[in-house]
């Protein structure tokens, strides 16, 4: 008896809002692992359950919350195939854990029904016994328990009251597994005809699916009652049984027995009598906290009012407050990056890992701040249950454009990075609204954004005031965040009357009583988001950014090297005679710059190192690239140069700054350098055409910026894109859609520009 | 007599008499506890006029005014 006993797998479920979640912490101590069920983007969250024994460990695993077993989403089914064992990878639940919310009863019992008729030992976790109370109601465990046939604990697990004995009792229960007799439930007085045909689909699953025989009564209920689960599981169930199981509803139907509704009028009815017979009414302390509290924040004028102020401060927050860990992530990056280069000493090892692979990871690293914050800022809407309320408070407007109130959140986030966004939709129920919010909330002007309408706009746009006191460049920037919007709304209103038509689902939402957050629960809940943004995104943008270094570095380019370290040597000699190679002149330069009266030696040797770096580029894949787009770009008014920058912000926007500095041979620059900016700028106003006119006219920068709200340039959405609709087909579709819109407009914007300047 | 659930005011109650809405979009209402016979108080209306919010079996639950108006109370 020396191999160790197969793990044990108590699984918890219950209605979304019930305090499972708040369990499940209570249990496992903040110690969940989180990761995706395999092939889709539901959290998988399990942990150890506390107090083992030694070498008796019990594995709890958190079912996404869910009010039935018929499901509506995607963590709703997900939460059933565990239950129905249909989820490869997930093992055999060995006991169930039902959470109840005790002021809410008969909804929570309409659940916990459906799953004690599992047949699975079932424990009922009767939670918020304490707002039950507060609300005039009293529940009798004992008699609940009676009535169930299940041991009920009632607690309140957020206060980690009633915990300790569930979790005893788990742990004795694990200990001898045979110690519970399950016995045979169920919870419907079905009408006579349907119970017969349900009875006749059971026999036949039985024989089908021998190993789970156990699960059959319960099956067959479902397939007789839900609508959509025959044409939805083909896979599963073979033709004969769809038959019997359309021909049984048809029957019943001529029967006048509404087969739809039957199932759940019978359990209600049931749940009902058992909610009564439970329940002590008491006093009542009248009109809850939470009923004042939504009095005020879903009030006609005031709700609104604080809605606004509410996002307003999330964005300030985001913006201001992410800043300085930024910079200082930033310069932390920067800091790497030379100590690298000096450890490798020049060579192509060198530029790869300081280059390449530390500056281009970390110039999306350097975005966690926000993306942290923001991320904070929806787990405390989440958990103190104003999310809910946010999407009451907005559903009017998204309808407009066919989406739910639910899809707010996640739009409003992209306008600090798409990928929090796109990780937020994941409330959505309807997989197809879910689809259209993450196809247009890159759309949303974010952040990165930012660095390239600034230079644009302090380039091209003069400097006049409109109206008297706006001034032009503000209200260019403002623009483009509008457009950004009216972009994204029109889409989506695009796209849900086309691609992804269907009527919308219902509404139905549930606005839970208000809660206190538990600010180490919201930590938790940030970090557990922030560390499948890094780790998933961080992959592939490290596979683009080594792609994209190849580009901009090689082929080599020796004759065009020669002569620039011939240059320098030429440069370094007279102050130097000793100086023979031009490695050494090189490091002579490097050790000048702490001399302040060798400071314009140095700088002219920085000069000629930008002028190398930019010849090496124009000469690069990269810069041929640039000439190769040419003639697509030329209708929009853009030269091969621009061209370059379109190609390497391909995988990050904001790299547009950086290297319209490398190819204008202008000093390092910063994307938030104002000096930086400034030189860039007066380098952009300088250059001209062939023909002597200016390039970065008011038409070039207004299309170029239109071009860059519309266009898909942001490896990490991409990423993020293909991980959550599980496949390249959607993350791809969105490139190609937004890059045609961004052509498009940026070329009406050009030639109706040009048009009206005659 | 019967009337639509969005014609009713807040904080009047009423009981589910009838419901209209498509037999394939009723299943989730209904397994929220929407059932004909359920007593609900309307509580208010967003401030934008939609959706509506009821307090039925005891929680609160909101829907659109275009499936309120398919439920029909007395």
């Amino acid at each position: 008896m020396n191999s160790s006993p197969p793990a044990f797998t108590a699984v918890l479920t219950g209605n979304p809002n019930c305090g499972k979640t708040a369990l499940f912490n209570a249990l496992t101590g903040l110690r969940a692992k989180v990761g995706n069920y395999a092939g889709v983007t539901v959290e998988r969250k399990e942990g150890a359950l506390l107090g083992a024994a030694p070498g008796h460990p019990v594995t709890v695993l958190d079912l996404p919350g869910t009010y039935s077993l018929s499901p509506q989403s995607l963590d709703e089914q997900i939460a059933r195939d565990v239950l129905f064992r249909r989820v490869p990878g997930v093992p055999e639940p060995a006991l169930v854990i039902v959470v109840a919310d005790a002021s809410n009863l008969q909804r929570n019992l309409y659940y916990a029904t459906q799953v004690i008729e599992l047949g699975y030992p079932t424990f009922l976790a009767l939670n918020m016994v304490d707002v039950a109370r507060q609300n005039g109601h009293t529940v009798d465990p004992a008699a609940l328990s009676r009535a169930l046939g299940v041991p009920v604990f009632p607690m309140v697990a957020s206060e980690g009251e009633g915990v300790g004995t569930l979790q005893e009792a788990v742990h004795r229960f694990a200990a001898q597994p045979g110690s519970h007799r399950v016995i045979p439930r169920e919870f419907n007085e079905l009408p006579e005809q349907f119970g017969r045909e349900a009875q006749a689909i059971e026999q036949r699953l039985e024989t089908l699916f021998p190993h789970r025989e156990r699960l059959a009564a319960a099956e067959a209920l479902l397939l007789l009652g839900d609508d959509p689960v025959l044409n939805s599981h083909r896979e599963i169930y073979p033709e004969p049984l769809v038959a019997a199981v359309t021909a049984a509803r048809t029957r019943l139907e001529s029967a006048g027995v509404d087969w739809r509704s039957a199932a759940i009028e019978a359990r209600y009815a049931r749940v009902f009598a058992i909610a009564q017979h439970v329940t002590t009414e008491t006093l009542s302390e009248g009109e809850s906290f939470s009923d004042r509290l939504d009095r005020l924040l879903t009030h006609r004028i005031w709700g609104l009012v604080i809605f606004v102020a509410l996002m307003a401060l999330m964005f300030q927050g985001i913006f201001s407050v992410a800043q300085w860990p930024m910079d200082a992530l930033d310069a932390g990056v920067g800091w790497l990056a030379d100590r690298v280069s000096t450890a490798l000493g020049p060579g192509d090892l060198q530029d790869l890992l300081a280059n390449g692979v530390i500056k281009g990871v970390g110039a999306v690293i350097v975005f966690l701040p926000q993306i942290c914050l923001l991320f904070l800022f929806i787990a405390l809407l989440e958990d103190t249950g104003y999310m809910a309320r946010a999407a009451f408070l907005m559903d009017r407007l998204m309808s407009r454009v066919g989406l739910h109130g639910k899809s707010f959140i996640p739009m409003l986030s992209s306008f600090a990075c798409a990928i929090p966004g796109i990780m937020a939709t994941r409330t959505i129920e309807s997989p197809k609204d879910r689809l259209v919010t993450i196809l247009v909330a890159p759309l949303m002007s974010c952040s990165a954004r930012l660095p390239v309408y600034t230079v644009l706009i302090a380039a091209c746009i003069p400097q006049t005031r409109v109206l008297g006191f706006l001034g032009l460049p503000g209200l260019t920037l403002l623009g483009m965040y509008l457009l950004g919007i009216v972009g994204a709304l029109g889409m989506a209103w695009l796209f849900k009357r086309t691609l992804l038509r269907g009527e919308p689902p219902p509404l139905i939402l549930e606005l839970p009583p208000y809660k206190r957050p538990v600010p180490r629960v919201m930590l938790r809940h940030m970090w557990d988001r922030a560390k499948l943004f890094l780790r998933r995104a961080g992959t592939v943008i490290l596979g683009i950014n080594i792609l994209l270094w190849f580009l901009a570095t090689y082929p080599r380019q020796p004759e065009l090297d020669t002569a620039f370290d011939a240059r320098l040597l030429t440069l370094v000699q007279p102050s130097d005679p000793a100086v023979r190679t031009p490695a050494e002149a090189a490091a002579r330069v490097q050790a000048w710059r702490a001399q302040p009266d060798r400071a314009a030696l140095v700088e002219a040797a920085d000069a000629l190192n930008h002028e190398q770096s930019g010849e090496r580029l124009r000469g690069s894949f990269a810069g041929r690239l640039g000439h190769a787009i040419e003639p697509l770009i030329r209708p929009l008014g853009f030269d091969w140069k621009i061209g370059i920058g379109l190609v390497a912000s391909f995988a990050a926007r904001e790299v547009f700054v950086s290297t319209m500095s490398v190819v204008y041979n202008v000093g390092e620059v910063d994307a938030g350098d104002a000096a930086g900016t400034a030189s860039l700028v007066e380098v952009l106003q300088a250059e001209r055409r062939p023909d002597g006119t200016p390039v970065y006219t008011l038409l070039t920068g207004l299309t170029l910026m239109v071009f860059y709200v519309f266009a898909m340039q942001c490896v990490s959405t991409v990423a993020v894109v293909r991980r959550e609709t599980n496949g390249w087909k959607w993350p791809l579709f969105q490139l190609a859609y937004m890059t045609a819109l961004a052509w498009v407009l940026a070329f009406l914007t050009y030639q109706i520009g040009r048009w009206m300047a005659g | 007599m019967s009337q639509p659930l969005s014609s009713l005011t807040p904080g009047s109650r009423a009981v589910v008499a009838e419901i209209l809405i498509p037999p394939q979009h009723r299943a989730r209402l209904l397994e929220m506890g929407l059932l004909v016979g359920t007593p609900i108080e309307l509580i208010r209306f967003a401030p934008l006029g939609d959706p509506v919010e009821i307090k039925v079996r005891g929680y609160h639950l909101s829907l659109r005014r275009h499936e309120a108006e398919q439920v029909m109370v007395r």
